[in-house]
This record gives structure tokens, sequence and C-alpha cells, in this order.
């Protein structure tokens, strides 16, 4: 992140395949979105009810966590509660230590990717397998997300089947076709399945009625995750929790047809503590905070957590679909990275990212909650500028404009100077920001002036 | 204090802070949505049939009297001979050898049979979902997981519309502390190129009776 947005932006505008890549994937699964929702009479009820339940709930949030605490507890699971990564990370490490676990499995999440549990696992010697299709891919290949839902959007089947025949297949052919390469990793990843006996995912939603986790998936190894193993730890950020269990019946329809544009995903596994004779023994759920309660304390930028991580506003934006996830410099990338990353890690550490924008709204208009992203990315650079500091170049600009605008005659000698084309001057003043913008030419005539002669 | 109630109380003083006066103001949720559909019996049934087959499911209709025939042969299109039934799925398809899961049987012996036979708690009409909600009549969740094949019987009586109408027919499970699983179609990935490719770690095959009783 500390080259900044700009120039990431930059070099990923530069590769051809990721842009191709990109403009396809983004533009199909568009249309998909749109027509799903379309078919919804009630959409915008629907819409207006995510975005108050999630406002209700960060309003109560101690009291709604202290009631998911003790619905879990009292349901044979165990509740941990982490300030930040390094500590959800190492109930993460002890857990497994605990248990003997050399391996764990691990169901997508995009949680545990922002704390780098995987590398904290590997620190401590224990081997973690991603069983989600595109995390797979990115494991194998050493590379990160792009995309909130379709980790592995910027990569096409021909890359990904050159991939699968240096690790997973190696030595065997495959077909290019991704029922084949879909088989490759069913056949992989069924063997661990049925052996590994640690698993860690993330969470969807969890009510704090009932103690109920969700997990929402396609592809089944959500469900396997959640299921064969003996002991499951879900991590999750604090914002997740719903009140009641009530509220499901919202999200179960906004989720699904934002994410993917269907009307209700494959799999959603919905589990409340330990069911004798059912599934893992033990469950233990983390709590994770890590920036989340600084960006609660943030008035207006405090509905980013209100994000259920749909990517809809990720698929709709002309930034994000023509430079891809990874110039985002994080797992939380387009829109609502913009937003939630600088506010999660501190601004300093993302001053970049509330640029990374037209401001265009199209965000807004897809998000299935509502966060207002525009003005909040107007709200973040404001605070940017005060908190962090602004470029030499444009503290200057903005302080001789200050001293031109707040004085009448200051003011009409600089709109003769330009008009008697020492506006070159204001131009090449202007250059960075006019590099793709127009300057527009000076009128033969001020408003003023016209106004004067009019008598 | 230990390291562990520290982190609990300075989150919980933390967000306490963070939401100030806001947490003092109760915040009202318009549920303006649709909670009820509008369709009889046979629409509902007729809803749900043509959204689950939407989602690549096969669906088939039968009266009572007709579903172990139906059930025996296409078991035996589909070279299902070895199946295993949830303990309280009553069908026994003709031609086919059915084991019960009562005791339950090892992951390893699930992975090695055909399919599986179950009964599901909740249909869901708007979206082709069925709901299986741990009972004896479903099974515990591996059991309709491992397997390739999944039959599922589905009564039409416990046809919803909607998904709130499912949420709230499943309150009371939740409450007895039941673990529940949504199933639109066979398992999917749609990874590599946003094309949907069925059958990745779930039943790559779902086989939907829709029974009238």
């Amino acid at each position: 992140m500390k080259a900044g947005f700009e120039s990431a932006a930059r070099e990923a505008l530069g590769d051809s395949q990721l842009r191709r890549n990109m403009a396809r994937a983004t533009t199909t699964i568009r249309a998909r979105r749109a027509a799903a929702v379309a078919e919804v009479e009630d959409w915008e009820e629907l819409r207006e009810a995510g975005a108050a339940i999630k406002a209700a709930v960060m309003a109560s949030l101690p009291r709604q966590l202290e009631r998911l605490e003790r619905a879990v507890e009292e349901r044979g699971g165990r509740v941990h509660w982490a300030r930040d990564g390094a500590e959800a990370n190492a109930i993460v490490t002890d857990l497994a230590r605990a248990h003997g676990a050399g391996e764990v499995l691990k169901v997508k999440s995009i949680t545990t990717d922002e704390i780098e549990l995987n590398q904290a696992l590997a620190a401590a010697g224990i081997r973690a397998h991603e069983t989600d299709f595109a995390e797979l891919v990115n494991q194998l290949a050493g590379d990160w997300s792009s995309h909130i839902l379709v980790p592995a959007i910027h990569r096409n089947r021909s890359e990904i089947r050159l991939l699968f025949e240096d690790t997973i297949a190696a030595g065997r052919r495959l077909d290019e076709d991704p029922v084949a390469l879909a088989a490759a990793a069913r056949g992989h990843l069924r063997e661990l399945f049925l052996r590994v006996p640690f698993a860690v995912s993330g969470a969807n939603f969890a009510v704090a009625e009932t103690g109920s986790v969700a997990v929402v998936e396609s592809e089944g190894n959500g469900r396997m995750c959640t299921t064969l193993p003996e002991v499951l730890v879900t991590v999750m950020g604090i914002e997740k929790v719903l009140p009641e269990w009530r509220d499901l019946e919202v999200f179960l329809q906004l989720l699904p047809r934002s994410a993917t544009g269907e009307r209700m995903n494959p799999y959603t596994s919905i589990w409340s503590g330990v069911h004798a004779g059912d599934g893992p023994r033990e469950f233990h759920l983390v709590l994770l905070d890590n920036g989340r309660t600084d960006v609660l304390a943030d008035e207006l930028g405090r509905a980013a957590l209100h994000c259920i991580r749909c990517s809809a506003c990720l698929n709709v934006c002309p930034v994000y679909s023509r430079v891809g996830g990874h110039a985002y410099g994080s797992v939380y990338p387009g829109p609502i990275g913009a937003v939630l990353t600088p506010q999660l890690r501190g601004l300093p550490q993302a001053p970049t990212l509330p640029w990374a924008s037209s401001l265009c709204g199209a965000c807004l208009e897809a998000c299935p909650v509502k966060i207002d992203i525009p003005t909040m990315l107007v709200h973040l650079r404001g605070r940017v500028r005060r908190e962090v500091g602004a470029p030499r170049g444009e503290r200057a600009a903005l302080a001789a404009a200050f001293r031109v605008l707040s004085d009448r005659g200051r003011y009409e000698r600089a709109q003769r100077l330009r008009r008697l084309g020492r506006g070159a001057l204001a131009q090449l003043l202007a250059a960075p920001w006019s590099r793709s913008r127009e300057l527009p030419e000076p009128p033969p005539q001020t408003f003023r002036e016209w106004w004067d002669e009019r008598g | 204090m230990s390291a562990a109630s520290t982190a609990r109380a300075e989150i919980l003083r933390r967000a306490t802070a963070a939401i100030g006066a806001a947490g003092a103001e109760p915040v009202t949720v318009p549920r303006r949505y649709r909670s009820a559909g509008g369709l009889g019996p046979e629409g509902r049934v007729d809803l749900f049939c043509e959204r689950a087959a939407d989602y690549r499911a096969r669906v088939h209709r039968f009266a009572a009297a007709e579903l172990d025939a139906a059930l025996a042969a296409r078991c035996e299109e589909l070279r299902a001979r070895r199946l295993v039934a949830a303990p309280a799925a009553p069908w026994r398809p003709g031609g086919a050898e059915v084991e019960v899961d009562d005791p339950p049987l090892a992951a390893a012996r699930l992975d090695q049979l055909d399919g599986v036979l179950s009964g599901c708690a909740v249909a869901i009409a708007e979206t082709g979902t069925v709901v299986l909600d741990g009972s004896p009549l479903c099974g515990r969740r591996a059991l309709t997981l491992v397997p390739d094949l999944h039959l599922c019987v589905v009564a039409a009586a416990n046809v919803v519309e909607t998904v709130p109408e499912a949420v709230a027919a499943l309150a009371p499970a939740v409450a007895a502390g039941a673990p529940l699983t949504f199933v639109s179609g066979p398992s999917a990935t749609s990874d590599i190129e946003l094309q949907r490719v069925d059958g990745v770690h779930g039943p790559r095959q779902l086989e939907l009776f829709v029974v009238w009783y």
C-alpha cells in the first residue's frame, strides 16, 4: 500500500490479459445480478430492512455480542475474544496445537486473510489447506485474492490448467474444460476432507438470539469443513452479528442475488454450538475486533461495517472493473475496500484509497444494504487531508486559491490575468490535475464585467 | 485478569465508547417486504419444481402410491445400487441395497456408497431450495453430503412460497438446537471465468421427488 493506489493502478492497467479477464467477468456478473434483482418486486423494501437491521446492530453492538456469546456457550460452543489479528492467530494456533493438528482445513474466509492466519499457522509449523476452488488456485500460485467473491477472477481457464498440472495434478494432462478442472480439485480435496480433523472457517452471519452461525457458499467445501472435522474454529468480525433469527429472512434474500446473481446459493450451513452425533465435537467462535471498534467510532464511516461482502459494488465499479483487485493493496478491494481498508488499518496506512473512485455512485445503487460509499469517500478524503496532510503542491494551490477567492479585488484581477494569456501559468500549475482532464477556456467576458456593463 | 478476559472487556468497552449517543436511540426496522406468498398449494409446488430444475436439480412429481416404484426406476437408471438412508426415511427402492444410518456409518464408508435417501424439513418455492434440519427424516449433515447422489423426497405440504415463510417455519427447530442446511441445486462453482460448473464437493447429482400425500 505504501506505493499508493495510483501507481498500482497504472501498473495493473498495463496488463492486457488482466484487463480482458476483468472486463469479461464483471460484465457477466453484472448482467446476472441485474436479472436476479429485477425479479424481486420488494427489493427496495428488503434493502431498507437490511440497512436498518445493520444500523440497529451497530447501535447495540456490545449487547448483541454478549447475547451471542451466551447463546453459543449455552449450546456447548466456546467463545474467544481477540483485539487484533495477532491475538486471533494465537488463539487458533494454540487450539490447533492443543489438538496436535499439523494440518488444518480452511473454508474461504476474508477475515482470516485480513489477519494473515495462514502465515501465522505456517510459522507455527501448521499447514493450512484452502478448500474453496479459487482460494486453492491462489494458494497454489502463491497469489492473493483479487475479488471478494471470486478470488481468482483475474485468472482464466488456461492459466488454471497450467497451474494444476504443475501442482495438484502433477504429471497429468488436464483438459481446459472447467468441469475437468473442478474434478481435479475435487479429487485432491476429498482425501483431505476425510482425513484432517481440524477446520477453520469464517462466518457470514451469527444470530445473537439463537447462537447460530451461518456460512453461505456454492461448492460444498464449507459443508465439508463445518461437518466432517472433530474440531471447528470460526473466526468472525464482531460486526457480523445479527440480533434475531428472523433477520436472516432478509439477508438470505439480499446476499445471494447481489453476490452471484442467484435466487439462492447452492449451500447455506447454519449451526448452533455443538450438536450431539452430528458434526464437530468441539466448536470455537473467535470474535475479532482488529480495528472495527475504531470504524464504529466514526459516525459517518461506521456504515462501512454494514457490508455483507456480496461484492456487487466491485462488479459495477468503473475503476475496479478496469484495474482489478490487487491495486487496492488489501483483501478488501473495490469501492467497499476503498472505505473499509483505510478505516480498519488507520488512514496513514492507506491514504490514497479514498481517491480510488470517480464518485459516480454506481456502488451505492448496487449495495444491498444501501451503504453510501460515495459520501463516505468524500468524508474520508477530508479526514486524510486533515489528519495525514496534503501534498505540498496541493496545500500551496489551495492557500493561493483561498487568498484570491476571499477578496473581491484580487479575484477580479486574477480573472483578467487569466484572460490576457497569463493563463499559461495557471495551466502549468494545474498540470498534475489536468493530465487527464481539460482545463476550460476562459470566456471572453466574465459575469461580473457583463453585469457592470448592463449598468 | 487473564489476557482473554482483558480482551473481552476491552472490546466491549471500546464498542460502547464508539457508539456513544447512538447507543441510546433504538433503531426501528421497517419490515415492509413480502413475508407471505399469494399462491395456492398447487401453484407453490409448480413454482418449486420450476425453480429447483432451473438450478439443475432433477425434479420428479408423483402421488404417494407411485413413489417407491419411481425411486426404484430412477435408481436403476442412475445405476445407484448401494444406498444409505436417513434413520427415519422409510423408502426402499426395489433393486437397491439400502443401509440405514443407525448406528451412523463412518465418513469413509459413506464415500463408497452410490447415494443417499432423505426427506426434507421445508422447501422454498421461490428459490427452489430444500432445507434439511438434522432430524431422523433428514439425517445428520454428513449423510447427505459425502455420497455423490442425493435422493430427496419433498412432501408437497412442506413447500412454502417465500424465504421469510421458511425462516419462520424453521424457528422451532433452530430454537431446539437443530443444525440446518439449505440446498439449492447440486454443488457448483463459478470460480472459473464465472461459468457455473456442477459438482465440486457436495453431491453432484440432486434428485428431488415431490410427493402429494
